[in-house]
């Protein structure tokens, strides 16, 4: 059982969860997941870590609703316990002094780019922080953002920011305009990771995605979370979640995510029902 | 693979002892073997194949009192019992029966207990047929053996039941910290024995309810989740401590617990990587590693999905690839959740097939088809990356392979394709990397596996024991709960010299 600290709502379709787990904060390293259980009848997901307080023992997740599970964790207040709460999983990123780093993140990815481009940065890294937003209200962390990056980029629709376009058409114009650009993360949305990577591979810049396939036990034992890459079947919970993005089959991806697609909304109808009559 | 290893002389000796105890003699006296001999084996008691085949219950009723004391009439009580030399764990099986004669019920328990904690588990999962009742005497005499599975069972279920369960006595405390890393048959049995010894036990799962394979994999109709839970809470009162969701390995690594104090190691964590074929088509939606699909349905609970948030892929034409008792459970899974047609897809004949013999006729009676001498090639998806079908390729048996079973090879031409909307790949499993990946001192084997000394379950590195699965690959339920106590043992010799 974890205890919640915190529980907020950062925009509307985004929340972040805090929760006391003092050994998953001090082994906790930038790129790694915890799998999260609502409640006793949930289903296990990996929720990437955003943040975290050895001190405090204190660590922090940013995540999307889409579904049943992500609805029951955006109505979990301070005190209330988590039946599972497991990590830190999968390897930490690579963090080494590479030149000049393009982070680039949307929606959840916002805030799991953060303890990365933290990381990278205090390894040396010139870090160039990319975001993307449907419109300008979806954006949050941009303080926490601005301290670590040396240039911070920000998208959205409605251009109340730096720009329109979607961030990939930003990514190829600035390997261009920064004539080095030595490597990329990218975080969010299967979309975003796959157009970052192919908005890279022309100019051959090494692309790290972060991939969220669903996963069941996040420890290797079940191959839920199981993805192409280079050919090769790997597990993203054990060998990832981090992986070159120019070497992963994509389509594959992106159907696997669907795997249970009218389940889902499913799930959410009966859930909803329950819950507000 | 059967393991017999040879009875011990102190084992022989208290054999005997019991053997010759007064009650004994004239329990022997008290009915002529040619009586005895006369009785029939008694039937396990099952529900209706069309019945069960659409819940989750438990197939298996359980022997009446009445027919156990018949049953346990029929074994001779021999003065060499064939049984214990079959047994893994060495139960006195000729003295928990002969107590269930006497109706000593109470004492029979006991009678396991002292080299069995789990009891209510091995009666129900145990492979009997190709351990302790393949050696029974009464079968070499007449084929038929006496029911020392089902007795198991029996008395164990007694006393769940009859709700006072029996605490052995324990040592006084030693003060000893010792961590047990899986909560699977290995780790829970090598728990119960070393907080008997008086240690201080600590298990940590990585999953969120204790049993390892017994949770995730073995469905409920066959080990009901009930049961499991009753054996956790004997240990807790033991003085067991369990640790949930917690990766050694990545919440913290053995040298992080040996700064908490812990002396000594037990690794158990099983035979957690599916195996998958590589042929094309494997990644497609619904097909499924057996772990994955059984993990799903019986840890998660999807049978119960939406009361349960987990769902999982209900086939109307599931095939599930593999012979063994994991194979088994995943088609007898499919039919239950609704498949109209399941079947299993084996590639050597019916004569290999390594499930148990109770399992392949429980499923034949429940309507699962079996397709010999086949195997797929590949799978086809639709235009949303679904499975809808695969290939097959015929096989026939030729020269025997280095497992002395006949060696399948194809038939050239003989593809054929089928539909199907579910596909469980069930060819084994190999040893969970995780602890050699983050324990680098570890030496593993070629197939992925902890190496020990099979005398003491010593990984070689001080402290550090390792048994179950971890080590032998895909085995049974029973040699992991055998490596579990034997490791104990060695464990507290261990800590015992280790503190002068």
């Amino acid at each position: 059982m974890a205890k919640v600290l915190r529980r907020e709502r950062l925009v509307p379709n985004i929340h972040l969860l805090e929760v006391h787990a003092p050994e998953v904060a001090r082994k906790c390293r930038a790129g790694q997941f915890v799998i999260v259980m609502a409640d006793e009848r949930g289903e296990r997901i990996p929720l990437t870590i955003a943040d975290w307080d050895a001190k405090r023992g204190s660590v922090t997740s940013v995540f999307l609703l889409v579904g049943t599970s992500t609805q029951k964790l955006s109505l979990l207040q301070p005190g209330d316990e988590l039946p599972v709460y497991v990590g830190p999983l999968g390897r930490p990123s690579d963090i080494q002094n590479f030149g000049t780093v393009v982070c680039a993140g949307g929606c959840f990815g916002i805030g799991a780019i953060y303890p990365i481009a933290r990381a990278l940065k205090q390894a040396g890294n010139r870090v160039i922080t990319l975001i993307d937003v449907k419109a300008s209200y979806l954006f949050y962390w941009e303080d926490k953002l601005r301290k670590i990056s040396d240039r911070l980029f920000v998208s959205a629709r409605d251009s109340r920011y730096d720009s329109k376009d979607y961030i990939p058409f930003k990514l190829e114009s600035l390997i261009q305009e920064e004539k080095k650009v030595d490597r990329v993360v990218a975080i969010g949305c299967t979309y975003l990771m796959y157009r970052c990577a192919e908005a890279t591979r022309p100019a051959g810049v090494k692309t790290m995605v972060s991939l969220n396939p669903i996963m069941v036990d996040g420890t290797g034992m079940c191959g839920a979370c199981r993805v192409t890459a280079d050919g090769k079947t790997k597990f993203a919970c054990v060998d990832g979640p981090d992986f070159d993005g120019h070497t992963i089959d994509w389509p594959e991806l992106f159907s696997r995510r669907k795997s249970y697609f009218d389940d889902e909304v499913k799930s959410l109808c009966v859930f909803e029902r329950e819950r507000f009559g | 693979m059967t393991e017999k290893p040879e009875i011990s002389v102190e084992l022989k000796e208290r054999l005997r002892a019991e053997y010759e105890k007064d009650w004994r003699k004239e329990l022997r006296k008290s009915l002529p073997i040619k009586e005895r001999m006369k009785i029939p084996r008694q039937k396990m008691p099952e529900r209706e194949p069309e019945e069960r085949n659409r819940d989750f219950g438990e197939v298996n009723k359980g022997l009446d009192t009445e027919a156990a004391v018949q049953e346990a009439r029929r074994c001779w009580d021999c003065a060499n019992p064939g049984c214990v030399s079959g047994c893994p764990v060495s139960i006195d099986i000729p003295s928990f029966i002969k107590l269930i004669e006497k109706g000593d019920l109470v004492a029979s328990v006991r009678k396991i207990k002292e080299t069995n904690s789990l009891p209510a588990i091995c009666g129900r999962v145990c492979p009997q047929e190709t351990q302790c009742e393949m050696v029974c005497n009464l079968k070499k005499a007449t084929g038929v053996s006496v029911a020392i599975g089902n007795l198991e069972r029996f008395i164990s279920d007694f006393e769940r039941h009859q709700g006072q369960v029996f605490i052995p006595e324990i040592a006084p405390s030693t003060g000893s910290k010792v961590a047990i890393i899986g909560a699977g048959p290995a780790g829970l049995t090598a728990a119960g024995e070393l907080a008997k010894k008086g240690h201080r036990v600590t298990i940590f799962e990585a999953l969120h309810i204790a049993g390892g394979v017994l949770v995730y994999g073995i469905p409920e109709f066959r080990l009901p989740k009930a049961i499991l839970k009753a054996e956790v809470d004997y240990l807790r009162k033991l003085g067991v401590e369990l640790r949930m969701s917690f990766v050694v390995g990545k919440t913290a690594t053995i040298d992080d617990l040996r700064k908490d104090g812990y002396e000594a190691f037990f690794i158990g964590t099983g035979a957690g990587l599916p195996n998958f074929m590589r042929i094309p088509g494997e990644t497609l939606v619904g097909v499924y590693s057996a772990n994955e699909y059984l993990t799903r349905v019986n840890l998660m609970r999807a049978y119960e999905f939406p009361a349960y948030d987990t769902p999982v892929i209900r086939g109307k034409r599931a095939a599930v690839i593999g012979g063994g008792n994991v194979a088994m459970d995943s088609v007898r899974t499919a039919k239950r959740l609704g498949a109209e047609m399941a079947a299993i897809i084996y590639r050597r004949s019916r004569q290999e097939m390594p499930a148990r013999e109770e399992e392949v006729k429980h499923a034949e009676e429940e309507g699962i088809e079996f397709h010999f001498l086949t195997t797929p090639i590949r799978y086809l998806g639709d235009e949303n990356g679904r499975v809808r079908a695969m290939e097959c390729l015929r096989m026939e048996l030729g020269e025997p392979d280095s497992s002395g079973r006949r060696k399948p090879v194809p038939v050239p031409g003989s593809e054929f394709m089928t539909e199907v909307d579910l596909v469980v790949v069930a060819i084994g499993q190999s040893p969970n990397p995780l602890m050699a990946q983050t324990t680098p001192e570890l030496r593993v084997g070629k197939w992925g596996n902890l190496e020990v000394d099979w005398k003491t379950m010593a990984t070689g590195i001080p402290g550090i024991f390792a048994g179950g699965d971890i080590v032998r690959g895909g085995a049974t339920v029973i040699l992991a709960m055998g490596d579990g106590r034997l490791a104990a043992a060695e464990i507290d010799k261990y800590l015992k010299k280790s503190h002068g």
